[in-house]
């Protein structure tokens, strides 16, 4: 045993230090990175807040509810004048909401049934292919949807849907027939609801996996059929959860930009028609920032963008607390 | 080669929790000493306070002074540097999966910043012939990993990593208790020949096997220990009416 | 009359439960058949506009037909890099905080809740962070800019991936490092760390991928460039810019382009999903315990 060598490891080993100060240091740049995360949100906060000062001291509050001025000739209202500097973000707002809102009626009622079924009812074979798309589909990146919405979709609804909408809800005032385009509220709130379908399911799915399965056999053990057994025992017990993923989705679809941008219309108007163009929150920034005419112009559209980040950022939150709340766990992720 | 470890007045918690009560003990030198007693008695813990391995639990705490031939380790030393001196083997073998065979036995001291290619080798070979594993992987080193071997070979591999930084003293958390017969008495034997270099602590819920293997034994209950002797002693002729209960199997 | 009305009941029960399923499996059917539609569409049309010039050659005028879409593929390379030099380093960092030393304290779970609110903040308002952050002070529009916006952006996703990674390597790997004598930050990085390796490469991946197919925060910080560049200080022309300015032009050439680029966005992502989906249900540590 050549013993001699082995007290060499022995004495290489006791004359490295206790790398303390390494440690330390390593722990320090841990954290840092960690704090970035916060450093990030206030640093967009105080750069939008910098940024639209001028437009803030011009239009205060006014600026998401007044209706500056009125054109001469026609007699409509412009809210928007990038060249007489008028400005007021009312068309914008009415806008994202319309989309967002529209886009949740028809994706929600989709989802939860997807959910229904990826959860309780498919057979599973089928379930690791139906989840799988349905991840894939939620990274597919917004240009691509908004491509594919000014090739597909939109000659569709201008061609098949559109007409039938005027046809038969024509006389509730909300679907008139005077734009040829087929762009419009309809035709974001559609593509929209494709692109937060896989998000919403996906966390339906999750919270209703997260009941316990407990829950479910002791409303079978009452003799309840599945419907029953899933109305009482699932989503009774997960509808939290559920609006947290709704608002979450609500969260996306209000910020989704270039699928939108390309399919609204881009007219700074409130119409009472959803068939009409329109524009939105995120479609005026995407379409005017790069050209924007004056330091004003400027200033305002990034106010919007401040009024878009902590709108965003508040139903965030409220949406992961609540998914939190069914979870519990960490706070769930979206993929 | 190996160096005695003085305990005194050593006490532990978890939490709230008093896990180990006023443990002094002298455990001798390159001897083979075991710790037994029932599940839940401080066996684990004791042993884990000798390398300072108990803190690394965020509401783990520590009193009392455990000396390691002239290191007081509490008041001395970094836990890192008690560490290097001071071997483990865990109940459940762990080698790092994403290493060949090779690396896993070198990690210790690669990764302490030791570039002596040559000796490395010398070494890693020594370590894998003393934990009685270099004729089954001598092939095969560098291509396989550590986790694609069998669950003895793996442990007898974390021991081959514990001995290659030449360690003083050897711990041992249950060792063979995930383990196979066959396995089992391969990691006793080995024991057996390292005893004479290292001083080894081995807990064990086996009481043929601290028979077997040691030469002295602990007996803990309740998170004291009740007795400790040469571990003939405590097996014919126990002092304490309870180290006598638990080895005739009345309790535990 | 009292099975009767039971009978009635039961027989009412059960409608309403084939009813449902129906309507269950009518919504599966109404989200994947599009969704599949969109997706063959997209590749149908991608495949057969996608050809060798498409990676070679840099734009033509207006007009004019054939050119490529080499600048672009470059300048989004270039984006891509300085994005990933932001974001991968720091969000790993955050995740080896999150995941190795403030498991269960107060500020972990702050920097996790926030992480992920940030990550559904809508991708305009980083690009008009970013603007405001650089394209001002610099008076020009520059690659570097379009690159800080997509960092940002990669920050939270890499951050949590690489926490979840992390959390599936067994303690008794750590504890096997810790009582070798490593040091911490060595037996975090070299034991660790390389343990969650595939996963956590895996995770910058999805996030690469995603901030590839980003468009809305490029606009006015990258801005795009007819010319093929790779200066991080001149403006720079990027994938998605140029899937969206001939998506929206006339030309019936430059849509085929918009759909040649557009497959080759969703090859790249196809990849990344795949691959996460693959390590994850593989477990990180194959082999291990």
């Amino acid at each position: 045993m050549p013993k001699t060598e082995i007290s060499a490891v022995r004495q290489f080993l006791n004359s490295r230090g206790n790398s303390a100060i390494a440690d330390r240091v390593f722990h320090f740049l841990m954290v840092l990175c960690a704090l970035s995360i916060f450093g990030i949100v206030i640093l967009i906060l105080s750069e939008l807040m910098l940024r639209s000062s001028e437009a803030w001291h011009q239009f205060g509050f006014r600026f998401f509810s007044q209706t500056p001025a009125h054109d001469r000739y026609t007699g409509l209202p412009t809210y928007w004048d990038p060249v007489n500097g008028s400005f007021s973000a009312l068309p914008f707002v009415f806008g994202t909401l319309v989309s967002s809102l529209l886009s949740l009626v028809i994706s929600v009622p989709l989802a939860v049934g997807l959910a229904i079924f990826l959860t309780e009812m498919c057979p599973r074979f089928l379930r690791g292919p139906l989840a799988f798309i349905t991840e894939l589909l939620a990274a597919i990146p917004s240009i691509i949807y908004g491509l594919w919405a000014v090739f597909v979709l939109v000659p569709l609804l201008r061609e098949h849907v559109n007409p039938m909408l005027v046809k038969y809800f024509g006389w509730t005032g909300f679907f008139k027939p005077d734009n040829p385009t087929g762009l419009g509220y309809v035709a974001a709130a559609v593509i929209l609801a494709i692109m937060i379908l896989p998000i919403i399911s996906s966390l339906t799915r999750e919270v209703m996996t997260a009941v316990p399965h407990s829950q479910r056999e002791a409303v079978l053990a009452l003799g309840a059929t599945r419907w029953e057994m899933i109305r009482m025992g699932v989503l009774r017990n997960a509808r939290i959860g559920i609006v947290g993923a709704v608002i979450l989705g609500l969260g996306r679809a209000l910020g989704e930009t270039m699928a939108v941008t390309m399919v609204i219309g881009n007219t700074a108007e409130i119409s009472r028609s959803l068939l009409a163009n329109g524009s939105s929150m995120s479609s005026v920034i995407a379409n005017e920032f790069a050209e924007a005419v004056s330091d004003l112009h400027r200033s305002s559209l990034i106010e919007i963008g401040l009024a878009l980040f902590v709108v965003t950022i508040i139903v965030n939150a409220f949406a992961r607390l609540l998914v939190w709340m069914v979870t519990r766990g960490a706070p769930a992720r979206v993929h | 080669m190996g160096v005695g470890i003085e305990v005194t007045n050593l006490n532990a918690w978890y939490g709230t929790n008093h896990t180990l009560q006023d443990i002094t003990l002298n455990i001798p030198a390159n001897h083979a000493t075991a710790l037994i007693g029932p599940s839940g008695c401080g066996k684990s813990t004791f042993v884990r306070c000798l390398n300072r391995m108990h803190e690394t639990n965020p509401i783990a705490r520590v009193t009392g002074t455990v000396r390691i031939g002239d290191m007081d380790i509490y008041n001395d030393a970094q836990p890192v540097e008690i560490r290097r001196r001071v071997g483990m083997v865990f109940q459940r073998p762990n080698p790092f999966p994403t290493m060949s065979i090779y690396d896993n036995v070198a990690s210790g001291l690669k990764l302490n910043g030791y570039k002596n290619k040559r000796s490395l080798d010398e070494i890693v070979e020594r370590s894998l012939k003393n934990s009685a594993l270099w004729d089954e992987v001598k092939d095969d080193l560098k291509s396989k990993s550590g986790a694609s071997l069998s669950g003895g070979q793996q442990q007898r591999l974390c021991i081959a990593r514990a001995l290659a930084v030449d360690p003083e003293v050897l711990l041992m958390d249950e060792p063979a208790s995930a383990l196979d017969p066959v396995s089992t008495s391969k990691i006793e034997d080995l024991i057996f020949q390292l005893k004479s270099q290292y001083t080894i602590v081995i807990v064990t819920h086996n009481m043929q096997q601290a028979a077997r293997v040691a030469e002295k034994t602990g007996f803990f209950l309740n998170g004291r220990m009740v007795e400790f002797d040469s571990t003939h002693k405590i097996f014919t002729n126990p002092s304490d009416k309870r180290t006598e209960d638990y080895i005739t199997g009345r309790f535990g | 009359m009292a099975t009767n009305a039971t009978s009635f009941r039961s027989k009412y029960r059960a409608t309403m439960d084939h009813v449902v399923t129906g309507l269950a499996v009518l919504a599966t059917a109404l989200v994947v058949v599009p969704l599949i539609a969109i997706f063959v569409y997209l590749l149908l049309k991608g495949a057969s506009s996608v050809n060798l010039d498409f990676f070679l050659k840099n734009p033509v005028p207006e007009g004019e037909s054939g050119g490529g879409m080499a600048n672009a593929i470059v300048g989004s390379g270039v984006l891509l890099g300085i994005a990933s030099l932001i974001g991968i380093p720091i969000g790993i960092g955050a995740g080896i905080y999150l995941a190795e030393f403030g498991r269960g304290t107060r500020l972990a779970n702050a920097v996790r809740f926030t992480a992920d609110v940030l990550n559904g903040v809508p991708s305009i308002v980083m690009g008009l962070a970013a603007y405001s952050l650089i394209v001002i002070p610099q008076r020009h529009f520059s690659a570097l800019s379009g690159g800080v916006a997509l960092g940002i952006m990669m920050i939270p996703t890499v951050a949590r991936t690489s926490e979840e990674m992390l959390l599936m390597v067994p303690n008794m790997i750590r504890e096997a490092a810790l009582g070798l004598g490593l040091s911490n930050w060595r037996a975090v990085l070299s034991i660790t760390v390389r343990t969650a390796s595939p996963g956590i490469i895996t995770g910058c991946m999805l996030a690469f991928a995603r901030v590839a197919g980003e468009t809305a925060p490029l606009i006015f910080t990258a801005l795009g460039n007819a010319f093929f560049s790779t200066n991080p200080n001149q403006p720079i022309e990027a994938l998605p810019l140029q899937i969206w300015v001939y998506a929206t032009g006339p030309y019936e050439d430059q849509h085929r382009l918009a759909w040649a680029g557009a497959l080759v966005l969703i090859v790249l992502i196809v990849l990344a999903v795949s691959l996460v989906r693959y390590v994850t249900s593989r477990g990180v540590l194959k082999g291990a315990s």
